[in-house]
């Protein structure tokens, strides 16, 4: 039996329904190999969707270097890149792991992680620390600094955190995101706000644990100084609020067309519908970022679009909150009219508006939330992202800074993959 | 015999424009309520996809 | 070499500096160049820069701001600095930039009493009908601007308006006056009780407009589109927006325009407005008065008839039929010897070149008995179409605005350009004696439409005289003072380039047959 508009319109209501009322709370820290399902001491996580060793981007192929050889698998680059391609190693998107990571996205076995939980549904979520920006693993760095970074920051920030964590108990991250909105972040490339409140929430538990005052100064400075430390909470509580919505999670959006999952690899971006179940990617050749180049780089020096970072656009905030964030508008040379008038273009590709995240500058309106496939090909407006630029050149970190968005091939081939499933 | 159109006639105009941009250009021009329309084709004009689209959308 | 300027205690934010940097590196001459605060950052990528490495940002702290570059001499880095002067001072354009939304859904966000769509999109495909479909969905009434929607699906479309109490304003509709806001091609014309439903755009215009100048004024003009009253679509909508000016109030007077409809269609809606019992003006150009007559209605000779019609009725007087001149016979008849006096004896031929429609028609029908036979693009008879529509025959008429003109080019009235060349192209052609023209001003049409043709004109009767010859260029002006380009002003322009400036169409095209018969 063919599906009918009626249904798919209830499916997606469901969707929306899921996504909204999901409660992404900070539950605490473990690590990749203890806490996250499926995790073996030779896997290496990386963001997008699949992806073999061969293609994988440049930053991607110096992080997963990194990371061999900061699990001690590879004594230098050389045996790292052999072992790489030698199909010893299980390299499998976050994303299949119910991990998020950004830019290069790798997560291997002893790696720290936060453990983000969405309490409406249960279902659990789990990212890396923020390193901070230059040299770092998620740029492709491999240097003996970022594994030594690496190090630190599972010995001793983790424990800390951990500690802290377990003093300020859960953390609402979802009320933490919708008061982030109304402080100038948009939830993805500007995360100033969200890490100064995470801070005020941090810090006096930190202060509290048995640590040094030494161990506990240079945590509490680690924190402070990397703007970007919130974004790795943003994208896990948005990566279980959408995981929820998959049909062969949860049979309600059986039938829908709401985009679940948006990621790239610095090769590929792929998307998963919700009702076509997490199986699926559909794929198209990742963009070039349009926008501003730091000083010393231009567009030559970047990759293309990479990290799993846009599943914030995916639950509705990101570039669907440019409005919120007029600052972000500068890097593509725009106004706080043009933020505003991307974020109210996105309500014209989503099935309804958020309740919690909301754009202060559009009165108050929920921003645009759960991206209809269908409304994607028929308006031909894809979803916008606001995005890091990583260097194509492995370990020279970020170079600029502007928007990008998926390839509308993504869309075209997951409406028509919906098609043949459900109109047979 | 009165019918709907009259009610119509005691109702402020807010226009929607489709196409030529200068209609609501001068729409704007003498103050009246105007939305301008970015149209396109449905699907960019892609005829597979129209069509899937009217069985699903 | 290597500059650098320091100012302390100043702080700009790093995305615009970072915009300036990048501006500065464009000056050319400039090498390398980097605009920041001292931050760790910004002093390693002086030092890793071997272009830049200047000493000077070195020992900068973060408080100070700083311009390095790499520039071929002083007089660059004098650039430099001011094109940072310049960037840090820029006031931004507040771009205000409207938001188009890109579906109806997304209008109805933005606006959600929307009750008039006005439609331009191509017909072909659909494309208007689906957006039109959507709007009656919506209970958004119409105006349909798009041409090439089919007969089905105006049928259609009309039907289902009808249902549920909506108008829908076309296809081909090119104007109309809704509550006193001017649609699409439209004039500002003044408030008052004379309603309008109309099956011509130009046509409506002219009526409406010479309404205006005679000091009467609409209630509402509604088009219909130019097929309504024929067989297939069987006037649906003009009765429907005749039913609802007989029940408006406001309305005192009705004036009805068309082309001669289908005839049993035409008894139906005469009977109409006949039951209606408003005194009602008909104008269906070129037809059979006899039925209206019958019905006890007021046929029109001509739109400028009807519009005087109209206004008399409004008054509470006796309309007279009008198919003179405001100017006295013995100043006509002076007026056409001084023009015809220099031209040549192989000057016989008219050219009526045409941005309005239904004008265009207007002329055809009242000169072609005199002129027999005239080729056009749009002809009266089928003998007459035109081989080429670049070449003129003999007697031609051409609409500008018809399809074999406007493929891929925007409607004349918004760009006159073509028309304009025409008229040059006319005025060298030594078997033509006299150009006739309109010029629609109003809401939609070009700012100016004057100005490129007055200046064919000036140019063209000046070739004419510099050939021994000379070329009567006779236009009329369709507007009103109230429209943003000005009737007078209009008039002004034409007259002052050379023109005959004629009142009306209608005296437009009795001067040039005067003209005709005296060069013939």
């Amino acid at each position: 039996m063919a599906i009918t508009k009626e249904e798919i319109n209830a499916a997606n209501a469901e969707a929306l329904k899921i996504i909204l009322s999901a409660k992404p709370t900070l539950i605490g820290m473990g690590t990749a190999g203890e806490d996250i399902p499926g995790m073996t001491p030779t896997t290496i996580l990386h963001s997008g969707p699949p992806v073999d060793w061969e293609h994988m981007s440049g930053p991607q192929k110096g992080a997963v270097i990194g990371a061999l050889m900061y699990e001690g698998l590879a004594k230098d680059d050389k045996e790292a890149e052999n072992l790489a391609a030698s199909g010893k190693i299980t390299f499998d998107p976050c994303h299949h792991h119910a991990a998020v990571g950004p830019m290069a996205g790798i997560v291997s076995y002893h790696m720290p992680v936060f453990i983000v939980e969405n309490k409406e549904y249960g279902n659990k979520a789990y990212c890396t620390f923020n390193e901070g920006l230059g040299k770092v693993l998620r740029f492709g760095a491999y240097q003996p600094e970022v594994i030594d970074r690496l190090k630190w920051l599972e010995k001793e920030l983790y424990p800390i955190v951990k500690e802290a964590l377990a003093i300020t108990g859960d953390i609402d991250l979802k009320a933490m995101i919708s008061e982030v909105l109304q402080m100038g972040d948009d939830g993805h490339n500007r995360n100033k706000a969200g890490t100064s409140l995470l801070f005020r929430k941090l810090a006096p538990a930190i202060v509290q644990t048995h640590f040094t005052e030494e161990q506990k100064v240079k945590a509490l400075k680690f924190i402070d100084s990397n703007d970007h430390f919130f974004l790795n909470l943003t994208m896990p509580a948005a990566k279980c609020t959408m995981d929820a919505t998959f049909c062969d999670v949860n049979p309600k959006t059986k039938g829908s067309t709401i985009v679940a999952t948006m990621a790239r690899n610095g090769y590929e971006f792929g998307i998963r519908v919700a009702g076509l179940g997490q199986k699926k990617w559909f794929t198209g050749p990742a963009e070039i970022v349009e926008g501003l180049y730091f000083p010393g780089f231009t567009a030559e020096d970047a990759n293309p679009d990479v990290g799993d970072s846009c599943i914030t656009e995916t639950c509705g905030i990101g570039g669907f909150c440019m409005g919120a964030a007029p600052a972000i508008v500068q890097f593509v040379g725009g106004t706080p009219e043009d933020a505003l008038n991307y974020s109210r273009q996105m309500y014209e590709i989503t099935e309804g508006e958020g309740t919690t995240y909301k754009i202060p500058a559009l009165n108050f309106r929920g921003s645009a939330t759960g991206i209809d496939i269908r409304k994607v090909i028929k308006t031909q407006i894809r979803p916008v992202i606001n995005t890091g630029v990583a260097a194509k050149k492995p370990g020279v970190g970020q170079v600029g800074a502007g928007i990008v968005h998926p390839p509308m091939k993504c869309f075209e081939d997951a409406l028509k993959d919906f098609k043949e499933t459900y109109m047979g | 015999m009165e019918n709907k159109v009259n009610t119509l006639f005691t109702k402020k105009i807010q226009i929607v424009n489709f196409g030529i941009k200068s209609f609501y250009d001068d729409n704007k021009k003498q103050g009246v309520p105007s939305v301008h329309v970015d149209w396109k084709p449905v699907a960019g004009g892609n005829k597979e996809l129209a069509s899937i689209l009217d069985d699903l959308l | 070499m290597v500059k650098a300027q320091i100012t302390p205690g100043a702080y700009y934010d790093s995305v615009s500096l970072m915009i300036i940097s990048n501006a500065v590196k464009k000056i050319p001459g400039v090498t390398e160049a980097l605009v920041g605060m001292g931050t760790d950052l910004n002093r390693e990528l002086n030092r890793n820069n071997p272009n830049l490495n200047s000493p000077e940002v070195e020992k900068t702290t973060p408080n100070d701001f700083f311009v390095a570059a790499n520039v071929s001499d002083e007089k660059v880095w004098e650039e430099v600095l001011a094109k940072v002067d310049e960037k840090l001072n820029e006031k931004k354009e507040d771009a205000a930039s409207n938001y188009y939304p890109a579906t109806l859904e997304g209008a109805l966000k933005v606006q959600p009493n929307t009750n008039m769509a006005v439609i331009s999109v191509p017909g072909k495909g659909g494309h208007a009908y689906n957006v039109a479909k959507d709007c009656l969905k919506h209970y958004i009434n119409v105006m349909l601007f798009s041409d090439n929607v089919t007969i089905e699906e105006e049928y259609e479309l009309k039907s289902e308006a009808v249902k549920r109490g909506l108008l829908v304003m076309g296809p081909d509709c090119g104007t109309a006056i809704v509550n006193h806001v001017p649609l699409a091609f439209a004039n500002v014309v003044r408030p008052g009780d004379i309603g309008m439903v109309c099956a011509s755009g130009t046509g409506t215009q002219e009526v409406s407009s010479i309404i205006d100048s005679l000091g009467g004024g609409v209630s509402q003009v509604l088009g219909t589109g130019g097929r309504d009253l024929k067989k297939d679509i069987g006037g649906i909508m003009f009765k429907h927006a005749l039913e609802a000016l007989i029940a408006d109030k406001e309305t005192k007077v009705i004036v009805l325009v068309s082309k001669p409809p289908y005839p049993p269609v035409q008894t139906e809606v005469l009977k109409m407005a006949k039951a209606g019992g408003k005194p009602t003006v008909v104008c269906f150009i070129g037809g059979d008065p006899k039925e209206v007559e019958s019905m006890g209605l007021v046929p029109a000779v001509s739109l400028e008839d009807a519009a005087r019609k109209a206004v008399a009725l409004s008054k509470g007087e006796q309309p007279h039929t009008f198919d003179g001149f405001d100017m006295s016979p013995a100043e006509i008849d002076a007026l056409v010897n001084e023009a015809t006096k220099n031209l040549k004896s192989t000057q016989k031929y008219m050219r009526a070149l045409y941005t309005g429609g239904t004008l265009c028609d207007e002329s055809m029908k009242y000169l072609l008995p005199t002129c027999k036979r005239i080729y056009s693009n749009i002809p009266l008879q089928d003998n007459d179409k035109l081989e080429n529509k670049d070449v003129s025959f003999e007697h031609t008429a051409l609409d500008f605005g018809d399809d074999e003109f406007t493929v891929g080019r925007p409607h004349p009235m918004i760009d006159p350009s073509l028309r304009a060349e025409r008229v040059l192209k006319e005025a060298k052609d030594d078997t033509c004696a006299v150009i006739l023209v309109d010029c629609v001003i109003g809401y939609g049409s070009h700012e100016d439409p004057a100005a490129d043709l007055s200046d064919a004109i000036k140019k063209g009767k000046k070739e004419a005289l510099d050939a021994g010859r000379d070329v009567i260029v006779v236009a009329s002006v369709c507007g009103t003072e109230g429209d943003p380009q000005g009737l007078s002003k209009t008039r002004e322009t034409l007259k002052n380039a050379g023109a005959i400036v004629m009142p009306t169409n209608a005296q437009a095209c009795r001067l040039v047959k005067k003209i005709i018969e005296k060069v013939a």
